[in-house]
Order: structure tokens, then C-alpha cells, then sequence
């Protein structure tokens, strides 16, 4: 690699000056793998590309890993081939609008993307304890009912790749019962941009208990399926027990957290050690294991669903008593003056509110242009808030410099971190636990390369 | 700027943590003019004459409150024992009330500027020390302030003792000159990625990481994008006869 010489620059023609002084990287002729593979000529050892285009990665994870015989000698993690720049970018975006940048990270979890980047310039801007007791009933609630659908797609995608379509089945039917009750409150399957600096976007629909209460009772009857198919099945059992082992002095030194972390013994849990969002006034328990294998980390994934039925229980009766009451902080100054509604083709604005800015009251318009233009201002400084994700830890690290938009902001994406490990959980082991190692770490690369 | 003006624990709405002696102190790190960019004689914004400057959380003077007083004495006697002196190795700490209404609120963060030099004795002691006990590194994030001369590049350390459920950030600085900072990874071994991450974005070099290579752009990839001096390269787009210009060539609120 040499010291860049000009002006650096994305879009930079492939002819620049430059050409003949960076290394080029072809897919074959004198690329990094050729390289590897011309190393490994008239060895025993085999060096396999897997990935990133590769049904089993769970995205666009590369691996390289050199084989003896079935045994793997050495694995590496590539990653970066799904950046999309997503920091960047919302730093030339208002605050409110970085809300619909970060829900597209991780994007089997999104509303924890969501309520992480909400909560940390919540606290830039001092409003922590403004923000209504509704709005967080309600995203306790969706960061539940998003737990258990993460779950689901691990569960599922995982068993699919060890050839059990039917656990994958089963796991989507029962995620689907979940995205329809995300498309009611946001209108939305995924990419919601619900939750917001100083609440929600829009309440839950009146009838929303009267669609969820049932669901999550179909989902439960899923969920026992799930288990049925998998923990007692001894095909599942043999791939799974003992495979992809990590104890926790690993874990610690690797930063490695959730399900992952507490297969190992250790019942550390955001939502308890550090609660946020009111969690410390729930009733739930943190489900550890001691096997410290892929097993066990299944077994603790629909342990969790359960426990976030629980939550989602407990959410929805404090939803029945609360209703009616503010979604939004009151201060006229930062809560957006969305006044959406859900109609027959998505969420937009209400015509109600638009009728009533533009035939009305011209104050009313001005402070709905200028909110939505210009945004609200953020008090210079920095805040970190971490937020129990279904992968583990996610920390957003927000930057203000008392401007409109956000100076810096940086996820830690527990999936990032947590493919640290595959190194150590594959190497010694057989070829085909590779899969399984990595489906127990369930990384989403659309976090892990943001 | 109005929000500018309060330095920490001053948000709309909350009551004021009453700061302590010296904590209202400022730093000025940039002053900006105008508006949309414009401030020449050719301004027809009107806000030409706009002076903004942009002030960051000054340090903070004891008590500073919560267990943040315990651990630093802690921390400071840890390092004496290994012949390094407090002062030496802390520029300064920091306490972010964010509208905190108690010192020991959940929002209340401490952060500790630690010189780069002394960066990982600082962080051994306090991941081995009993009462310390930071365990768990979180990663690392990089800022990149090109107003501040000579301490362009901040690289800030995420820390969490599960032990004692603490949390405080680490605030190391580099120059742009000499953009060169120690590797934590003795101490964190998860600090690997998160550096390569940092090196990859920002060009802050960790000496002493095993494999400090890009992890997410290409590994020919000329120059380090998350740098506020990094174009974005953007072309612009023609919408309905007219031109949108690239986002950072955008007039944008300052």
C-alpha cells in the first residue's frame, strides 16, 4: 500500500495517476488469494475460500481456512464487502433523520439500532427523564417483540444450514406473526425509523392488544414446536453439543456478549446491570447455561423468546393502562411535528395536520418547515449508551458539536466484535462445524460492515 | 448557538445539577461564521455576521460525585505504585451530567483524558486492580477534530467492569502530524478489529497491534474516509431541471 499523493477522493478513475502506485486487487493473477494459494503448493494442507458469496455465511462473510484432512488448521474472518458507510453519512443528516440511517445496520434488529442512537442524544440533550413513560412502555415493547423475531431468523437459518428446512419454516412463519404486528404500529417490516429523539414517531394503534395478545400466543405455540424439533433431536444434539466451544476467560478477553457470553455461566445482561428504558421495573429473568457450546447457546436463544414474552406481557398490560398518554417529550423544540398516520399505502403524514399547518396557521407551518428542515440543536459534548441487542452489547458513541446534525456517531455492533471469536471457536475442529460455530455466533453483516 | 452556551447538565426541560467549582469551564474548539457556508462580501443570507463558537465540555474539579472520586483516587494510586505519576498520565477527567438531576444518575458519564504515551499502563491498572476492575473493553471509536491543532485525531476507549457495574470512557489524542498512539491490544485483545477499525477510518496508527491492515475498505483504498477532510464524492444530481449538489457541498445550518 502507498501513501495516498493526491487528493483522495471515492469516485476516482480507475486511469488516475495513481493507478501504478496502489497495489491492485484482481480476483485472480497477483490478488491476496493467489498469493495464499501459491503458498500452499505441493503441501498437505488444503486452503479453502468460503465465502462471501456462500449460502451458509449468514451474509457476506468471507472465510479462509486451511484444512488437514477434516480438521481446521487455521481460520480468519474477512469482512468489509457490505460497508456502506452508513457513520458517514449520518453525519450530513439531521438527529432525527440518523434514526433512519441506523435502523438499516443490523437489519434483523432494527428498532435496537434505533433505540440506542435515540437514547445516547437523549442524553446529549438532557432530556433523559423527560421522556414519557408511554414512549418507553412502548419501545421496551418493540425491542421485545424484535428479540424474539432475531431470534427466530438464528434459530431458523441455523437449522437450515445444517439441512433442517423444516426449523427454518417454522422459524419464518412464526417471525412473520411478528413483522405484521411491526407493519401495524410502523407501517413498516423493517428500516421503521419508529423510534425517535424524545419518544416515538406515532402511538400504537387502538386495537394493537387485540392483535398482539393473540399472536404472541400463535408464536408461543411456534416456539414449542421449535423446541420440539430441536432440543431433544439427536441429529441436532450431534452437531451442535460441544462444537464451537468458548468459555469465559475467552469471551472476556474477546469482548464477546450476549447468548454467547451467557452460555458460559455469566448472567450479564444490559437491561440489568445497566437498565435503560425502565427495564429494572420489569419482572424477567437473565437465562445462563454452563455447556459454553453451540448447544447451549440454542437452548438459551428460545429460553430468551420466552423471556420476552414475558416482557412483551408485562408492556402491553402497562400499554392498557397508559393509553392516551404522550408518546413524545413535550418540548415543542425537539419532538417533531410528525403527526403521522398509518394509511392504505404505508405511514405519512396525517392530512388532518397537513390541512390544519397549511390553511390555518402559518405559525404552525413555519415551525413544522424549520423543525423538519433544519432540525433541532444538540449541546456540544458526548455521550455512550449501550442497549442489550439479541448479538450482545450495542454501543453508540454520539458526537455533538451544538450543530443541527451529528458530529460523529459510532455503533459498536456486538456482531462485529463477536466474529473475533471464529478463529478461536473453529480452529482444532472439523469442517463442518464451521457453520455451526458461526451460526451460534449470529453475526448480521449488514452491522458488522455498517 | 444557544445550546452551545450550556456545557453539561443544562437540558431543555431538566433542573441543573448545581456544577462544581471550575466545572463550567470551556474549551473553545472551533469558531464558525456565517451560514450556508457563506460569509464573503457577497452574502445575501444575511447571516454573514454570524459568529458561532463551538464549545466542548471543559474539565470537571472534584468532588466529581457518584464512584467516580474512589476509582480515580484508586486508579492514581495504582499508578504511583508502578512509579507512573497521576498527573503524568491524566490530562484531565471530565463528568457529562447530561441533565442529570442526581450525581449518581445512569446518564452520568466520566471520561478521562489519558496522554497517549501512558495509555497502556493506564488501562492494565485498571483492568487488574481490584477496585478497579475494568474487565471489558468495548471497543474503540475514532473522532477526528481537524480545529484542534495538534490533537487532531482522538482515538476513545469504551470500558465496562461487570464487577462493580461501572462504565467510563478513556480520551487519547494524537496529532495529525504524528499520528501514532499504542496498542491496547495487550491489555484488550478485543481491541484488535476495533483498532484496525480506527486505523482503517481515521489513518491513526496503533504501534505494537499484530496486524494493523484495513478491515472494512479494500485493502488498496487511498485515504481514510471518516476524516472530515475526506470528500465524499458525491456527484450531483439533476432533479426536475435543477441541480442537487453532493451532500457536504450542500448549504447546510452551521
Amino acid at each position: 500500500m502507498s501513501a495516498p499523493t493526491a487528493t483522495p477522493h471515492a469516485t476516482r478513475g480507475a486511469d488516475d495517476d495513481q493507478a501504478s502506485t496502489v497495489r491492485a486487487f484482481e480476483a485472480f493473477g497477483d490478488g491476496d488469494w493467489d498469493e495464499i494459494a501459491r503458498e500452499a503448493v505441493g503441501e498437505e494442507r488444503i486452503v479453502v475460500n468460503m465465502g462471501p458469496q456462500h449460502p451458509s455465511t449468514h451474509g457476506v462473510l468471507r472465510l479462509m481456512l486451511e484444512i488437514d484432512g477434516e480438521t481446521v488448521t487455521e481460520a480468519r474472518a474477512g469482512i468489509g464487502y457490505l460497508h456502506t458507510g452508513i457513520e458517514k453519512n449520518m453525519e450530513y443528516r439531521t438527529w432525527t433523520q440518523g434514526t433512519t440511517f441506523c435502523t438499516r445496520m443490523d437489519y434483523v434488529a432494527p428498532l435496537f439500532q434505533e433505540a440506542a442512537f435515540c437514547l445516547a442524544t437523549e442524553r446529549l440533550l438532557g432530556i433523559t427523564d423527560d421522556v414519557p413513560e408511554r414512549a418507553s412502555e412502548i419501545r421496551v415493547l418493540m425491542m421485545e417483540l424484535n428479540r424474539i423475531s432475531s431470534h427466530l431468523i438464528c434459530l431458523g437459518t441455523g437449522g437450515n444450514e445444517m439441512g433442517a428446512t423444516t426449523v427454518m419454516t417454522v422459524a419464518f412463519t412464526a417471525r412473520e406473526e411478528i413483522l405484521r404486528l411491526f407493519e401495524a404500529v410502523t407501517g413498516l417490516r423493517m428500516n421503521h425509523a419508529y423510534i425517535r429523539p424524545g419518544g416515538v414517531a406515532i402511538d400504537v394503534p387502538d386495537d394493537f392488544a387485540a392483535q398482539a395478545r393473540p399472536a404472541m400466543e400463535r408464536v408461543r405455540g411456534y416456539l414449542g414446536q421449535l423446541a420440539d424439533l430441536m432440543i431433544a433431536n439427536p441429529i441436532f444434539k450431534a452437531r451442535l453439543v460441544d462444537v464451537g466451544a468458548l468459555n469465559l476467560a475467552g469471551c472476556m478477553a474477546l469482548g464477546i456478549t450476549g447468548p454467547v457470553l451467557r452460555s458460559t455461566g455469566l448472567p450479564y445482561d444490559v437491561r440489568k446491570q445497566a437498565p435503560y428504558c425502565g427495564y429494572e421495573t420489569y419482572d424477567f429473568d437473565v437465562p445462563t447455561d454452563t455447556a459454553a457450546d453451540c448447544y447451549s447457546r440454542a437452548v438459551l436463544r428460545i429460553e430468551e423468546c420466552y423471556q420476552s414474552m414475558r416482557l412483551v406481557e408485562q408492556a402491553l398490560a402497562r400499554l392498557d393502562a397508559s393509553a392516551g398518554a404522550p408518546v413524545m417529550v413535550a418540548d415543542k423544540k425537539i419532538a417533531w411535528p410528525a403527526q403521522l398516520a398509518i394509511g392504505g399505502d404505508g405511514q405519512g403524514n396525517s392530512l388532518e395536520h397537513i390541512r390544519k399547518i397549511m390553511g390555518t396557521s402559518m405559525e404552525a407551518l413555519i415551525h413544522h418547515f424549520k423543525l423538519v428542515t433544519e432540525g433541532f440543536r444538540v449541546p456540544a459534548g458526548q455521550a455512550w449508551q449501550t442497549v442489550e441487542h439479541p448479538r450482545g452489547e450495542l454501543g453508540v458513541h454520539v458526537v455533538s458539536d451544538g450543530g443541527t446534525r451529528p458530529y460523529r456517531a459510532h455503533f459498536r455492533d456486538p456482531s462485529f466484535n463477536n466474529l473475533q471469536a471464529v478463529s478461536v471457536m473453529c480452529e482444532g475442529g472439523q469442517v463442518a462445524d464451521v457453520v455451526v460455530a458461526v451460526a451460534s455466533l449470529d453475526p448480521v453483516l449488514g452491522g458488522v460492515d455498517r | 448557538m444557544s445550546g452551545a452556551s450550556v456545557p453539561d447538565g443544562g437540558g431543555p426541560g431538566g433542573e441543573v445539577v448545581a456544577p462544581p467549582a471550575g466545572a463550567t469551564q470551556l474549551e473553545v474548539v472551533e469558531v464558525r461564521k456565517g451560514m450556508f457556508g457563506v460569509g464573503d462580501s457577497g452574502d445575501t443570507s444575511g447571516y454573514g455576521g454570524l459568529v458561532a463558537p463551538v464549545v466542548m465540555p471543559g474539565p470537571s474539579a472534584r468532588p466529581y460525585g457518584s464512584w467516580f472520586d474512589e476509582v480515580v483516587d484508586v486508579l492514581a494510586e495504582v499508578l504511583a505504585e508502578g512509579g507512573l505519576a497521576y498527573d503524568d498520565a491524566v490530562e484531565k477527567v471530565v463528568v457529562d451530567r447530561h441533565g442529570a438531576t442526581t450525581p449518581d444518575a445512569p446518564q452520568v458519564e466520566l471520561t478521562l483524558y489519558v496522554r497517549r504515551e501512558h495509555l497502556v499502563p493506564v488501562c492494565q491498572a485498571l483492568r487488574d486492580d481490584q477496585d478497579l476492575r475494568f474487565e471489558m473493553s468495548l471497543g474503540v471509536s475514532g473522532v477526528h477534530y481537524p480545529h484542534e491543532t495538534g490533537r487532531e485525531l482522538h482515538a476513545v476507549y469504551h470500558l465496562v467492569s461487570i464487577t462493580h457495574g461501572r462504565r467510563l470512557r478513556l480520551e487519547v489524542a494524537a496529532p495529525d502530524a504524528d499520528p501514532h498512539m499504542p496498542s491496547t491490544v495487550s491489555v484488550y485483545p478485543t481491541n484488535d478489529w476495533h483498532e484496525r477499525e480506527t486505523y482503517d477510518f481515521f489513518g491513526l496508527i496503533f504501534d505494537g497491534h499484530p496486524a494493523l491492515t484495513r478491515i472494512e475498505m479494500p485493502d488498496d483504498w487511498v485515504g481514510h474516509p471518516q476524516r472530515k477532510d475526506y470528500p465524499l464524492g458525491g456527484i450531483p444530481v439533476e432533479y426536475k431541471g435543477a441541480t442537487v449538489p453532493p451532500p457536504d457541498t450542500r448549504r447546510s445550518y452551521s
